[in-house]
């Protein structure tokens, strides 16, 4: 009854192509953009921001890169915090040379290293394809986490082999470093993951986006139908590192403040995977709602038995906590293997035709 | 020019001056391929029956050692405790078929890999509640299994020691693949596997029951599981550690091609044999610590050439 697009004339090309083309769904997003942009720097805490709201952005970021090449361009990944860690050595090396830029720059331009390094370790999928393909991306996983070890350059030869993020400005306030607060950090990256997510949006719908969803539908014919494999996929590649490039500088620019090879482990590329298949292969929003459905959960099971007032070691609670995560994602599988998406898409055609569902 | 000398000539000079030491790398890498072969050939059971890529293998591995022994620290003798250890990996393989591969039959393959992700999340954390974190010694001994060496001379001032529970694996691996190659082809259910593996709409409609073939291989592949776990844990300890072998189990299996068991040997082989070699002698050019992604590089380097493995059954597009 208040969300259908009867009575919504479109009168251009345009407006019937707009992204959201029901003008209550324009709504819904202004509201849900005040709430990111206001509401939330007004109302919450440090600890708020610190666990919850930045690690969110910063995963749904490396789950939108993740998505563009296993949701849209259907190849498969399992080297995605490799890619980070690309991403996040370069930045700092990057900080190195150029202590005076303005940091969210070199935040943006690091990615571009990751995309060289994905293009790379994207050649192979030319030949291999599917489960194959995974497995020779563990390649570029198991390399590169070696590469952050056994090359000391890349954390300018410290002891530790850790990456300190030094103290940046980001148009004249301290953006990076122990003393920049929780709220600037916060707004840089809900700002930088907002942005991508808008271009991302606009590529998927444009000629590259529409060559990748040939290719991952089925590659022959797309092939017949004059779409280059070599570019598509290698795009597919390109595009998918540097978003997660991005969102490993983030990660440890904005949220860690240090960062280890043992933050870009296979563990972690696995968490960025049942993000975008949880949230739902091929959808942005899904992207958003999976890394906020994995990266809350925890927390909050941890947070439940105090809540209940039950005493559990943390060991135990740590066990359980995997349990509970291992069967809810194979509960999630069964009951929709679309993911989230597809489950936000069902409720909202049900309230489309409310209260005359035939 | 250097660098071609070190790379091209060195290593072979050195394998040359050094026979005893060759001869002892080959080994080593022989030994740790034959457990790469086994874990590998877990994974290729349940591709081959149900086509779901197990990424569980590693873990079961894990779980099916730690059962073991933890029933023994328990109290129950080693031979108990082994018969036991089996009925755990059988419940266990009638739990996954019954509550994890029946409601996702017919989903893509993506999905079946993420189901046994999660499948690794339950089982770690669930190993862990139940056994605890802390590494556990093989019961070796106790389970009648070898553990002296034996040295041999090679040349005039070399020697070669061989472990006696390296040879005992190099046994139970040869057991088991026979086993299961008799099992395969002449047992009435070894043929309902082959047809399953062949075709499931065809193995359907001549009424074999996926359900039970399902469960069949999972229970298969935990008993591979359970002896890569004895082997592996009497090497070294029972720690959860172990699942990480399994990473190494997977570009065995690109290698040898997903679907074919003599692949899972042959690739485990080839690639335990070049890991270690490329390690030992090549390795220290760049720094060593490439093992860890040097399997990776043959796999890759042979998938370019043979995109399907090996062994693997040619892969044909339709449009």
């Amino acid at each position: 009854m208040f969300y259908r697009e009867a009575g919504q004339f479109k009168t251009s090309y345009e407006a019937d192509q707009a992204i959201f083309p029901i003008l209550q769904d324009k709504w819904g997003l202004a509201a849900l953009a005040a709430f990111a942009f206001v509401v939330i720097p007004l109302t919450a805490n440090d600890f708020v921001l610190n666990s919850i709201m930045i690690p969110m952005m910063v995963f749904t970021l490396a789950t939108i890169g993740l998505n563009v090449l296993l949701g849209y361009a259907g190849q498969l990944s399992l080297g995605t915090g490799a890619f980070m860690g690309v991403g996040a050595y370069a930045c700092y090396k990057l900080t190195t040379f150029f202590p005076d830029t303005n940091i969210i720059l070199l935040v943006l331009a690091s990615g571009i290293f990751s995309a060289g390094v994905g293009i790379i370790f994207g050649l192979p999928s030319l030949r291999i394809k599917g489960l194959y393909l995974a497995v020779t991306t563990l390649a570029a996983q198991f390399f590169l986490e070696w590469a952050f070890i056994r090359i000391p350059w890349l954390y300018n030869y410290n002891d530790s082999g850790a990456i300190e993020v030094p103290q940046r400005l980001a148009f004249g306030i301290i953006a990076t470093g122990p003393s920049a607060t929780p709220l600037t950090r916060y707004m840089i990256v809900l700002c930088i993951t907002v942005f991508i997510t808008w271009l991302v949006s606009n590529l998927i719908r444009g000629r590259i986006g529409r060559s990748w969803m040939m290719i991952r539908d089925m590659d022959i014919a797309a092939e017949l139908m004059g779409i280059k494999p070599l570019q598509a996929k290698l795009s597919a590649f390109a595009v998918s590192s540097y978003i997660a490039g991005v969102s490993g500088a983030m990660m440890v620019f904005f949220w860690l403040g240090a960062a280890e090879v043992e933050s870009f482990d296979i563990n972690h590329s696995f968490l960025i995977l049942f993000m975008c298949i949880l949230g739902g292969l091929g959808s942005l929003i899904g992207s958003y709602m999976g890394a906020a459905f994995i990266w809350v959960l925890p927390i909050l099971i941890r947070a439940a038995p105090a809540a209940l007032g039950i005493t559990v070691t943390a060991a135990s609670v740590e066990h359980i906590n995997f349990m509970i995560v291992g069967a809810l994602i194979i509960f999630f599988l069964i009951a929709e293997p679309a993911g989230l998406a597809r489950l936000w898409q069902i409720g909202k055609q049900k309230l489309r035709v409310w209260p005359f569902p035939y | 020019m250097d660098l071609l000398y070190a790379i091209l000539v060195d290593p072979f000079i050195q394998m040359w001056n050094g026979p005893d030491f060759f001869i002892q790398v080959m080994w080593e890498g022989f030994v740790s391929g034959v457990l790469y072969a086994l874990i590998a050939l877990g994974f290729v059971l349940i591709f081959k029956a149900s086509g779901v890529f197990n990424f569980a293998q590693g873990i079961m591995v894990v779980f099916a050692a730690l059962s073991l022994v933890g029933m023994h620290e328990a109290g129950v003798p080693a031979w108990l405790a082994l018969l036991l250890a089996i009925g755990v990996m059988a419940v266990l393989a009638i739990t996954v078929e019954r509550f994890v591969m029946r409601p996702l039959v017919n989903q893509p393959e993506i999905i079946l890999l993420m189901a046994t992700i999660g499948l690794t999340y339950f089982l770690i954390g669930f190993g862990e509640f139940v056994f605890g974190g802390e590494p556990k010694t093989m019961i070796t001994k106790e389970l009648g299994l070898p553990t002296g060496s034996t040295a041999f001379e090679v040349g005039e001032r070399g020697l070669v020691i061989l472990q006696h529970i390296d040879i005992a694996a190099m046994i139970m691996a040869i057991i088991m693949v026979t086993g299961l190659a008799i099992f395969f082809s002449k047992t009435r259910i070894g043929r309902a596997l082959r047809a399953v593996a062949d075709d499931h709409q065809a193995a359907l409609s001549v009424g074999i029951s996926l359900h039970q073939i399902w469960a069949i291989v999972w229970f298969a592949s935990g008993i591979v599981a359970l002896t890569t776990g004895i082997m592996w844990g009497a090497k070294s300890d029972v720690s959860f550690a172990l699942q990480f072998v399994a990473f190494k189990a997977l570009p065995v299996l690109i290698l040898g091609g997903f679907t074919s068991i003599p692949g899972a040997i042959v690739g485990g082989l080839i690639i335990g044999i070049g890991e270690k070699l490329g390690e030992l002698y090549w390795g220290p050019l760049v720094g060593g610590g490439i093992e860890s992604w040097l399997a990776y590089m043959i796999a890759l380097i042979f998938l370019l050439s043979r995109p399907q493995g090996l062994f693997g059954e040619k892969i044909i597009d339709r449009v």
